[in-house]
């Protein structure tokens, strides 16, 4: 049990460490403000919450696995939120969208 | 259990590199900028690679406190990007000098409805 | 919400009985209240709690599912050496029209492949949402209206 579960701990920190690595990617590479959450809100949200169930996993104690599993319900509710907050507050102040969009159907309304 | 520890150190080390790499990476995006959205948003990206990083060092010391900071931290992160969003809102007005944020775009500034 | 909240009860009176309230027992007490309200479904009526809470779990469950295809995509998108990107806001026509569903829709929306809600509109019937590839509008707001639109609606009616 305790080999599995190390063994799953390993897989789930490099998987999250990766989505975390391609989140601060995406923020480098992607074009404006607001492709760049698609990658900051998702990705890293992701990759946080897969390490903290791999911190869970090798503490091998209840009351850790169930504050684990609190805080990655929190990082999910959060996230979004914070991103739609951003993005919203952006846009609203008049912050463009990237010359290439294809569309925009929130100018004209 | 010796080969799964071996792995376990190994996953710790190539985690903490790739962290490293998206602190390094983020913390560029904080640099260029080039609007304010775009440095808050590098923030809360490097919150959620900070709380990777506890989360591993965590995992490596074996101390599970470690998961308690990384829950408060989140909530610090999650009201901090939350504040600047406020504050984004309350200064109104966006930076004109943004290199890839102008240009023929259908949108009109301040197109709020 | 009644049924959930009998179900609490009961799942308090199995820990008092047993004499431990630790956590182990206290699920396995909820578990057995669910297993016992089970089996009275027909007496009380309590199919349709049965139902919702089948609903609710499938929704979690493909929110879960599309969480992951979503962190993958980004991440395959953004590793890409020609980044293809054509991002743009769409409007999507709302069909929920209560504030719990709308908010709980666009946190949905925000954390599956490619969209992200950017806000809604004065009179609640549009969400603007921004997507990283919008050369095809017409077939993501399909795609959210059979899916987590349908779902949401299914779960909480």
């Amino acid at each position: 049990m305790t080999i599995v579960a190390t063994f799953l701990a390993g897989i789930l920190i490099i998987v999250g460490s990766f989505f975390a690595l391609t989140a601060a990617l995406g923020l480098v590479r992607l074009p404006d403000v607001y492709s760049r959450m698609h990658a900051a809100s998702k990705a890293g949200t992701m990759g946080s919450g897969l390490m903290m169930i791999a911190l869970a996993l090798v503490a091998d104690d209840l009351a850790t696995v169930t504050r684990a599993v609190a805080g990655v319900v929190f990082f999910l509710l959060t996230a979004p939120i914070a991103a739609h907050l951003l993005a919203k507050a952006a846009y609203s102040v008049g912050y463009k969208l990237w010359e290439k969009s294809v569309l925009d159907e929130m100018s004209d309304r | 259990m010796n080969t799964a520890q071996a792995f376990l150190d190994f996953a710790v080390y190539l985690s903490l590199a790739m962290l490293t790499a998206a602190f390094v990476l983020t913390v560029v995006r904080v640099v260029l900028g080039p609007t304010l959205p775009d440095r808050v948003l590098a923030l809360d990206t490097l919150v959620a690679a900070a709380i990777g990083y506890i989360a591993v060092i965590g995992v490596k010391t074996g101390y599970s406190l470690y998961l308690d900071i990384a829950i408060a931290l989140g909530l610090v992160g999650f009201l901090a990007t939350v504040a600047f969003a406020r504050f984004i809102l309350e200064r109104g007005q966006s930076e004109t000098d943004a290199p890839d944020a102008d240009g023929a775009n259908s949108s009109e500034e301040g197109g709020r409805p | 919400m009644m049924l959930f909240f009998i179900n609490v009860l009961l799942s308090l009176a199995w820990a008092a009985v047993t004499g431990s309230f630790s956590e182990i027992n206290l699920a396995f007490g909820f578990a057995l209240a669910m297993f016992a309200l089970w089996l009275i479904r027909e007496q009380v009526g309590t199919t349709g709690y049965f139902r919702r809470i089948q609903k609710v779990t499938s929704l979690a469950l493909l929110f879960l599912y599309e969480l992951l295809m979503s962190a993958v995509k980004v991440s395959l998108l953004v590793i890409k050496p020609r980044l293809d990107v054509k991002p743009g806001i769409f409007a999507y026509p709302l069909k929920v029209d209560r504030d719990f569903e709308i908010t709980l829709l666009a946190n949905l929306i925000t954390l599956t492949p490619g969209t992200l809600s950017v806000d809604v509109s004065h009179d609640r019937r549009y969400l603007f949402v921004h997507a990283l590839d919008c050369s095809d509008p017409e077939s993501t707001k399909r795609d959210i209206a059979s899916g987590f639109e349908r779902k949401i609606m299914e779960a909480f009616r």
